[in-house]
């Protein structure tokens, strides 16, 4: 038994949950799917004194759309139910390109997205995908609910602005203008490796334009980088060789990689440009097929 | 009811918070008094003494410890015994019948799907956990599915040949049945 002890609750409300986390005052973690949460209290780096799982509890495990567009995904959905959800590619591309490269299948039958965003570690990549389509996380507390958008969720590496009473409930993505299109690619040394690059990537359309755009960078930073100033270039035309140019440039001088066992800034920089580029050109020409 | 102490002692007894759970594990119910701290690998191996269950890497990368949790595979070093309270476990043991061999188990003897044998408990239940939902896979999908299990013996190619040849028995098998059916 490596883990240090802790008491265990598992309640079955999310307001039991809450009560639990106010009575522990910050001492208190909450489990999910526990993929990255349980190595961490196996090495100690994570000590709490209870642990709340939220498995136990009904009404969590959700994906899907709104009649309005919204995009919701409860803290119980698994990495696994939207990789085999078919209808994922048409309602959120990005996010279907994204779910099969998390870690590992096996992995991936516990892990959930949510769970994923509180960790908050620059190599997540979920991070990147909802922060590149707009979404916010639903936190509940003890005097009801508030949404925090994803880019301003996390405060630092393994670090979220939750308050230690408030539990993220759901990751919401708003209704897109126009049709929506996007990818992820990650270079990983091997399934399961943490990204040596990932990039999000989504386009909303509207009568052939790019309504809104969306770049969100895994593992080049101290956490994940939205490159708004490479997305800005491609709202407002269709998309073209210049405009696609410009933003893979624009994402590579944006990100700020480090040179490590996984490669090189430039290596790092390069393969943004590379991914940026790589899906881009991907969608036009998808794009102009169904044009 | 198995006290887990005797063989997973706690570092002080006297504060120690214990938890009651009930868990199937192939097919047969436990009742169980653990730490919450205790991993689910654990519990299995010195709790139930089912050692087919392997400890590999045990930071969640390897596979070795992988075990079905209803039906789903799972890094059960990764899990808390608590978590399993009311669940279904199958672990290798939990695939071959008093008489014979699993299809999956026949496969990976006939094929040389193991080496040192190390991975080979992780690899046959996440290997079920695919076929179970996915009778005939592509070589692709095999690879896919198992991506999760690292065999450093590196002895890949006869794994995967392995779960094909034990997918086309399993559907063999199946529709003798289905003949077999009045």
């Amino acid at each position: 038994m490596y883990p240090s002890k802790f008491s265990y609750e598992a309640p079955e409300t999310i307001d039991a949950a809450v009560a639990l986390l106010r009575e522990a005052r910050g001492e208190a973690k909450v489990l999910a799917g526990g993929q990255s949460l349980v190595p961490m209290m196996k090495l100690r780096f994570a000590s709490p004194e209870t642990l709340v799982d939220i498995n136990n509890i009904p009404g969590l495990a959700y994906h899907g759309a709104d009649p309005d567009g919204t995009y919701r995904i409860g803290a119980l959905c698994r990495h696994v139910d939207l990789e085999k959800d078919g209808n994922l590619v048409s309602e959120q591309p990005t996010m279907a390109a994204a779910a099969p490269l998390i870690a590992d299948p096996i992995v991936r039958t516990r892990g959930t997205l949510v769970g994923s965003l509180c960790h908050s570690d620059p190599q997540g990549d979920w991070a990147s995908v909802m922060s590149a389509l707009g979404g916010s996380i639903v936190a509940q507390g003890p005097d009801g609910r508030r949404s925090i958008p994803c880019i301003d969720f996390t405060n630092g590496p393994f670090q979220n602005v939750l308050a230690f009473d408030e539990i993220a409930v759901e990751a919401f993505v708003p209704a897109p203008m126009g049709n929506r299109a996007g990818g992820y690619l990650k270079l990983e040394r091997r399934v399961g490796d943490f990204a040596t690059v990932g990039v999000a990537v989504s386009l909303e359309f509207s009568g052939g334009q790019v309504a809104r755009a969306g770049i969100g960078l895994t593992g080049v930073g101290p956490s994940t980088i939205c490159a708004d100033e490479a997305a800005e270039v491609l709202v407002g035309e269709d998309l073209n060789a210049a405009s696609i140019d410009r933003a893979a440039a624009l994402a590579a001088e944006i990100s700020q990689p480090r040179s490590d066992h996984r490669g090189s800034e430039a290596y790092k920089r390069h393969i943004v440009a590379t991914f940026v580029m790589r899906i881009l050109s991907n969608l036009q020409r998808t794009t102009q097929e169904v044009a | 009811m198995t006290s887990l102490f005797a063989v997973v002692p706690a570092e002080s007894s006297d504060d120690t918070p214990v938890r009651r759970i009930t868990v199937s594990v192939n097919g047969k119910r436990h009742t169980l008094d653990v730490e919450p701290r205790l991993l689910l690998a654990h519990m299995i191996r010195q709790g139930l003494e089912l050692t087919g269950t392997h400890i590999g890497c045990d930071t969640t990368n390897c596979g070795a410890c992988t075990v079905l949790i209803d039906g789903a595979p799972v890094k059960s070093c990764t899990m808390f015994a608590v978590q399993a309270d009311g669940h279904e476990v199958t672990t290798v043991e939990g695939l071959a019948s008093a008489s014979e061999l699993h299809p999956i188990q026949e496969g990976f003897r006939d094929e040389h799907g193991l080496q040192c044998g190390f991975c080979t408990p992780g690899m046959m239940l996440t290997a079920k956990a695919l076929l179970d939902e996915n009778p005939d896979p592509t070589e692709d999908e095999v690879r896919w599915a198992l991506s999760g299990n690292l065999c450093r013996c590196t002895g890949y190619q006869n794994i995967v040949k392995s779960v094909i040849l034990a997918a086309a028995r399993l559907r063999a098998n199946n529709h003798v049945e289905e003949d077999e059916a009045p």
